[in-house]
């Protein structure tokens, strides 16, 4: 109880606590004019230029590695077309190597086969040339032979030239016949 | 009154005698507060004087408050013409915020804004502000008539509405903004005072009752660091409501 009374004692000796002194109203509106004009003036302005600055910074940081990402991307491209390019080409090389290689592998083998064929021809030939040559050169000799012979034998000298042909033809048909 | 009890603080105890000579300019509260102008201005002209794109610990720290009230406070709220009021509602929120935070910063150990008279003061400011904004934007004829006749409401409403509403704009806005601001300060001031001037007459009683000078004691320093919460919930709601005001103003329908 006394402490209340105490209480309104202190309050109404004070003046009112919500009654404003106008010497502080007029000190109140200094002090802010004060820190308002300072601040825009000296503080704001620098505030808005790091912000916009890095604002700049961040935006021009993000252009250049897009630009950057951009030719990448074209090289990459480039490159891509490039490597596809030569594949093919190295693919037509290789198909063209393998047509080319075939080709000279028929032509080589024709070449040989008419080589071979070539030779066969020629080898008939010289055979039967000189199948002919010991045939007329036995017939010759074996002519000769059995005329020697026979005329000893038949003790008669087959000198008539008609008639020894035509004993040795006879001789030699019925010798191909008994055969 | 014979025997000498506790004395618990009052408002007396927000009156100060000058520290010298004999002007108002020399109390307490009147060089805390120009000692915050020297302090707050000091502090953010250094750390912003680089506006380097990669920031100091201090610009940082300075960016950060100052980002805090122009984007937390000033782009949301009243949008793209917020630029133009970013210095006012900085000042605002750096201003109560130092001057509040004296109250439990040891030493000082006195919240500028529990006198009402520099509330006032920037509550003057903004009254002039607001009210300049919005007849500048809509003229004052446009200005009073939205303000008092709002549309989409029955007309017989308008009898109860429109003194309310020019009330509102005119009186209970800055009154009300002028003392929440006070009031907290008062009332937290008051409350420290009393765990304080208590622990310190109970230290000097009986022995039995030094204990509760402890438990005083330590209520008083719990107490402060709920008042320093209270103390930025204050400067920011103060610097809110200026913005919520201002874009009120700049809007097209009240």
């Amino acid at each position: 109880m006394s402490k209340l009374l105490l209480i309104r004692a202190s309050a109404e000796a004070a003046p009112s606590p919500v009654i404003p002194n106008v010497a502080e109203i007029v000190v109140g509106l200094i002090a802010f004019s004060i820190l308002f004009i300072l601040l825009r003036t000296k503080a704001v302005p620098k505030f808005e230029k790091a912000y916009s600055d890095r604002t700049n910074a961040i935006q021009g940081g993000l252009e250049r590695a897009e630009v950057a990402q951009r030719g990448a991307e074209i090289a990459l491209k480039k490159y891509t077309e490039q490597l596809s390019d030569a594949r093919g080409e190295a693919a037509k090389i290789r198909e063209d190597a393998r047509v080319q290689g075939a080709a000279i592998i028929e032509d080589l083998r024709t070449k040989a086969q008419e080589e071979a064929t070539r030779i066969t021809a020629a080898a008939v030939v010289a055979i039967e040339a000189e199948r002919q040559q010991a045939l007329n050169s036995l017939r010759n000799e074996v002519g000769a032979l059995a005329t020697d012979l026979a005329s000893k034998i038949v003790g008669e000298a087959l000198d008539d030239q008609v008639r020894q042909s035509r004993i040795v033809d006879r001789f030699l048909s019925d010798m191909e016949k008994s055969k | 009154m014979s025997q000498p009890g506790f004395e618990p603080p009052g408002s007396g105890d927000f009156v100060f005698t000058p520290i010298f000579g004999n002007s108002i300019l020399a109390t307490k509260p009147v060089l805390l507060l120009f000692f915050s102008v020297i302090l707050i201005s000091t502090f953010f002209i250094i750390s912003s004087r680089k506006a380097a794109v990669v920031p100091s610990k201090l610009q940082f720290a300075g960016e950060s408050i100052y980002g805090f009230v122009r984007d937390g406070i000033g782009k949301d709220v009243i949008g793209h013409e917020f630029q133009r009021f970013v210095p006012f509602l900085f000042t605002i929120f750096t201003f109560i915020l130092t001057n509040n935070l004296f109250g439990i910063i040891p030493l000082m150990q006195f919240p500028t804004m529990s006198h009402i008279g520099f509330p006032v003061s920037i509550t003057i400011f903004v009254y002039l502000v607001y009210h300049y904004v919005a007849i500048k934007k809509h003229g004052l004829g446009k200005y009073l008539k939205d303000m008092c006749f709002m549309p989409g409401i029955p007309k017989p409403m308008y009898v109860l509405l429109a003194p309310l509403e020019f009330l509102t704009y005119f009186a209970i806005r800055p009154l009300t903004l002028a003392m929440r601001l006070f009031g907290n300060m008062f009332a937290g001031h008051l409350l420290l005072m009393l765990f304080t001037l208590g622990g310190e007459y109970l230290l000097g009683s009986a022995w039995f009752l030094k204990i509760f000078s402890a438990i005083s004691f330590s209520l008083a320093i719990g107490l402060s660091f709920f008042e320093m919460g209270i103390q930025c919930l204050q400067a920011y709601i103060f610097t809110l409501l200026v913005a919520l005001y201002i874009a009120g103003a700049l809007a097209d329908e009240h």
